[in-house]
C-alpha cells in the first residue's frame, strides 16, 4: 500500500505535511532536514524541487527556491540525495514541483528515480487536470505515484467532484485566494469555504494549505479536514537558522502541541 | 493549415499550463471571449476606438528609398503611428472592452520596457478602470519615462522584485496578483503567449495588421499578397499580426526576426528559435530558454522589447514546420539598420523594429520582389539607447 493511503488510514485528523525546498538552507541540508521534520512529529514530507519561476508560490517561498538553485540543487542532484533515504525515513514524501524541470529530466526517468529511492507521490501546480489525464495518468500509476490536485475557493463543484475522482491519496485545498505564505489568519468566508467542501462527503481526505503557519490555523483547518501543510512559515523559521535540528523541532512541536 | 486547436495547441505547442487556482479565469475567459468578441456591440465599440483613438488603419507606405537601397519594393506598415506609438495599442484597446464585457472592474497588466504597461494604462484611462502596472524592478530603473507616462495617466506601477527583476517576473507577479483578485480582475498579458486562451486572443486582436496590409495592397498594387512580410519577435506579438492572414497563403515568405544581442552563441542573446527547447513558460508549452536542468535564462538583447526568453507558442510552431524563416539580427547591426532607416526614410524606428530592417541584409530575395516590413513602433522610447550607443 502507498504510504499515503496507510498513514490516512491510521491517522484520520491533524495530519501535518511539511513543505520544504530541497537543498535549502545549504545544499547539503535536503536530508538533515526530512530526518528532523520526521523527528518532530510531522506526518507528511512536502520536499520542493526549486524552479526559477515558481508562479503560484510567494515570496518566501521563490527566495527559498532562488537560494536552493543558487546552492546547485537540481533534479539530478536532488535524486541522488536521496539514494537511501528510506533507511531513517518512513513518513510520507511527497515531491512539489513545476512542470518545466521535470519536462526537461524526462518524464518517464522521473517517475522511475521516483520509485527508485521511494517517493510516493506528487503535487505539481501547473500541471493542469485535462493534461494529466491525456499524458501523464498512466505512466504516474505504472511507477506508483500518487498525484494531489489543488482545488480553490473559485472551484466549482462539478469540478472538485472530477479532481476527487483523479486525485490520489488526498485533495490539496488552497485555503484562499491567495499565493503561498499570503496571509496570517482565517477569515470567515474563508471557514464557510472549508465547511462547504467537508459538506461534500468527498471520498478523499483533504489538507488544507496556503496560510496556515501556527497552532491557531492548524487547530482551524484541522476541524474543516483531515489536517494542514505548512510551508513559507517553517521555510521562515529555518531560513537563518544557527541550529536545524533545534528551530525544526521547536516549530513543529509549537505547532502540533 | 495554420490554427489552434480546441486545447489551445498550435501543433505541439501551446496549452494551459496553469495552477488550479487560475482555472476559473482562464476556463471563464476561453468559453466567453470568441462570443463577446463576435457580437456587434462589441466591434462597434472596437472598430470605432479604433479608428478615432488608435488611429487606424495606419498607413501602408512605400519607401522609396530603402527599396533603392535595397534593391526590391518595400512598403512599411506604420505601426509606429498607431498612438502611444505601437502596435501594442491594439491588443490593449481590445482586451479593455472585453474585460468591461465580463464586468470586470480592475486591470492588471505586465511589462518589460513599458510599452504594454504605457498602452495598458491609456485604455484604462480611457475607460476610468482601475490599472496596476507589474515591471522588474531592473526595467524600473531603465525605463523611468514610461514608468511616469504609467504614473501620469493613473496606473500603479508596481517593482517585482523576485527573480531576475525583469519581464519574466514582472509576468509572474502578475499572474501571483490575478490569483489573488480572480473574480474583479482582467489581466491584460501584453504578447501572443500565456495560457490559451491568450495567443490566440492577443493575436486575433493584432491581426487587424494583416488585415489592413491584404486591401491596402491591393488599391496599391492589385495584389492581395507581398512576397515576404518581416517582422521582428519578441513574444511575438507583432509579427503575429502581420503574419495572421498569411499563415496559410504558402506563396507568402514569413519572415521572423530575432534579438541575436551581442551574437547568437555569446550567451548575451535572445535568439528563442536557435537557443530554445521546449517548455513550459507562463503557461503554455512552447521554445524557451533554458539550462539543462530546466531553469529559464535570462535572455539579452539592446531592445527591451525582445528580451523575452520564450516565443509565443505559433511562432514555435511556424519554426518547427519551417512556415516561417527565423533570422537572428545583433545589437550593433540593428543600431545601424535603425539609423539607416532614419536618414533614408525620415523615420526613426523602435530598436525592436531596426531588427526587422536589418534582416534585408541578412536574407535572399529578388529584385522584383514586394515586401512589407511591419514597423511595429518609433523609436522615440529608445532615444537614451541610441544616445549612449553614439554612432551616429
Amino acid at each position: 500500500m502507498n504510504r499515503i493511503d496507510y498513514l490516512f488510514q491510521t491517522k484520520k485528523e491533524r495530519v501535518l505535511s511539511i513543505y520544504v525546498t530541497a537543498g535549502f538552507p545549504n545544499l547539503e541540508d535536503t536530508l538533515p532536514v526530512m530526518e528532523a521534520i520526521q523527528a518532530a512529529g510531522a506526518d507528511i514530507i512536502e520536499l520542493g524541487i526549486p524552479y526559477s519561476d515558481p508562479i503560484a508560490d510567494g515570496p518566501t517561498i521563490q527566495e527559498s527556491n532562488t537560494q536552493a538553485l543558487e546552492n546547485g540543487m537540481s533534479i539530478k542532484t536532488l535524486f541522488s540525495q536521496l539514494v537511501g533515504f528510506r533507511s531513517k525515513i518512513h513518513v510520507p514524501v511527497i515531491l512539489m514541483g513545476y512542470l518545466n524541470p521535470i519536462i526537461q529530466f524526462g518524464e518517464e526517468e522521473f517517475c522511475k528515480k521516483c520509485k527508485e529511492v521511494g517517493i510516493d507521490g506528487l503535487i505539481l501546480p501547473d500541471l493542469p487536470m485535462s493534461q494529466y489525464l491525456e499524458e501523464y495518468k498512466s505512466l504516474f500509476e505504472e511507477y506508483g505515484l500518487f498525484i494531489s490536485f489543488l482545488i480553490s475557493p473559485q472551484t466549482s463543484e462539478k469540478r472538485i467532484r472530477e479532481v476527487d475522482e483523479n486525485s490520489n491519496g488526498f485533495i490539496y485545498m488552497v485555503s484562499s485566494h491567495a499565493i503561498t505564505g499570503a496571509k496570517a489568519e482565517i477569515s470567515p468566508e474563508q471557514e464557510q469555504y472549508f465547511e462547504r467542501v467537508a459538506n461534500m462527503n468527498l471520498t478523499h481526505p483533504r489538507l488544507i494549505g496556503f496560510g496556515i503557519s501556527d497552532a491557531a490555523t492548524f487547530q482551524l483547518a484541522s476541524h474543516y479536514s483531515q489536517g494542514a501543510i505548512i510551508g513559507s512559515a517553517f521555510i521562515k523559521n529555518i531560513t537563518n537558522s544557527t541550529d536545524l535540528n533545534r528551530d525544526i523541532n521547536s516549530f513543529i512541536q509549537g505547532v502540533i502541541g | 493549415m495554420i490554427q489552434v486547436d480546441e486545447k489551445g495547441f498550435y501543433g505541439s505547442f501551446g496549452g494551459a499550463y496553469i495552477p488550479e487556482m487560475l482555472y476559473p479565469n482562464v476556463e471563464e475567459l476561453r468559453e466567453n471571449w470568441e462570443a463577446i468578441v463576435a457580437s456587434p456591440t462589441y466591434q462597434e465599440e472596437f472598430q470605432s476606438l479604433l479608428k478615432d483613438f488608435v488611429g487606424r488603419p495606419t498607413p501602408l507606405y512605400l519607401a522609396a528609398r530603402l527599396s533603392e537601397t535595397f534593391g526590391a519594393k518595400i512598403y512599411l506598415k506604420r505601426e509606429d503611428l498607431c498612438h502611444t506609438g505601437a502596435h501594442k495599442v491594439n491588443n490593449t484597446v481590445g482586451q479593455i472592452i472585453l474585460a468591461k464585457k465580463l464586468g470586470k472592474k480592475r486591470i492588471i497588466a505586465e511589462t518589460g520596457a513599458g510599452q504594454h504597461g504605457v498602452a495598458t494604462a491609456t485604455v484604462c484611462a480611457l475607460m476610468g478602470m482601475d490599472c496596476t502596472i507589474y515591471m522588474g524592478e531592473l526595467d524600473i530603473k531603465r525605463q523611468r519615462p514610461n514608468v511616469e507616462r504609467m504614473r501620469i495617466l493613473g496606473a500603479k506601477v508596481v517593482s517585482a522584485i523576485s527573480g531576475s527583476k525583469t519581464l519574466k517576473d514582472a509576468t509572474n507577479e502578475a499572474m501571483r496578483a490575478w490569483i489573488a483578485d480572480p473574480v474583479g480582475t482582467h489581466y491584460i498579458i501584453g504578447s501572443v503567449v500565456g495560457p490559451h486562451p491568450y495567443p490566440e486572443m492577443v493575436a486575433r486582436f493584432q491581426s487587424v495588421i494583416s488585415e489592413e496590409i491584404k486591401w491596402q495592397l491591393k488599391a496599391k498594387e492589385g495584389r492581395e499578397n507581398p512576397d515576404l512580410v518581416i517582422a521582428c519577435v519578441g513574444g511575438g506579438s507583432n509579427a503575429a499580426g502581420a503574419f495572421y492572414h498569411y499563415y496559410n497563403e504558402s506563396s507568402v515568405r514569413l519572415i521572423a526576426v530575432e534579438a541575436a544581442g551581442h551574437g547568437i552563441h555569446s550567451g548575451k542573446s535572445a535568439a528563442t528559435s536557435v537557443l530554445g527547447t521546449p517548455g513550459i513558460l507562463h503557461g503554455s508549452k512552447t521554445l524557451l530558454m533554458q539550462t539543462e536542468d530546466g531553469q529559464v535564462i535570462e535572455p539579452h538583447s539592446i531592445s527591451a522589447g525582445l528580451d523575452y526568453p520564450g516565443i509565443g507558442p505559433v511562432h514555435a510552431h511556424l519554426h518547427e514546420i519551417g512556415r516561417a524563416e527565423f533570422v537572428g539580427v545583433e545589437d550593433e547591426d540593428a543600431m545601424k539598420a535603425g539609423i539607416l532607416l532614419s536618414r533614408t526614410e525620415g523615420i526613426i524606428p523602435a530598436i525592436e523594429t531596426a531588427h526587422a530592417i536589418h534582416a534585408l541584409n541578412q536574407i535572399s530575395f529578388n529584385p522584383n520582389d514586394l515586401i512589407v516590413i511591419n514597423l511595429s513602433g518609433r523609436g522615440d522610447k529608445d532615444l537614451e539607447t541610441y544616445i549612449q550607443w553614439g554612432n551616429y
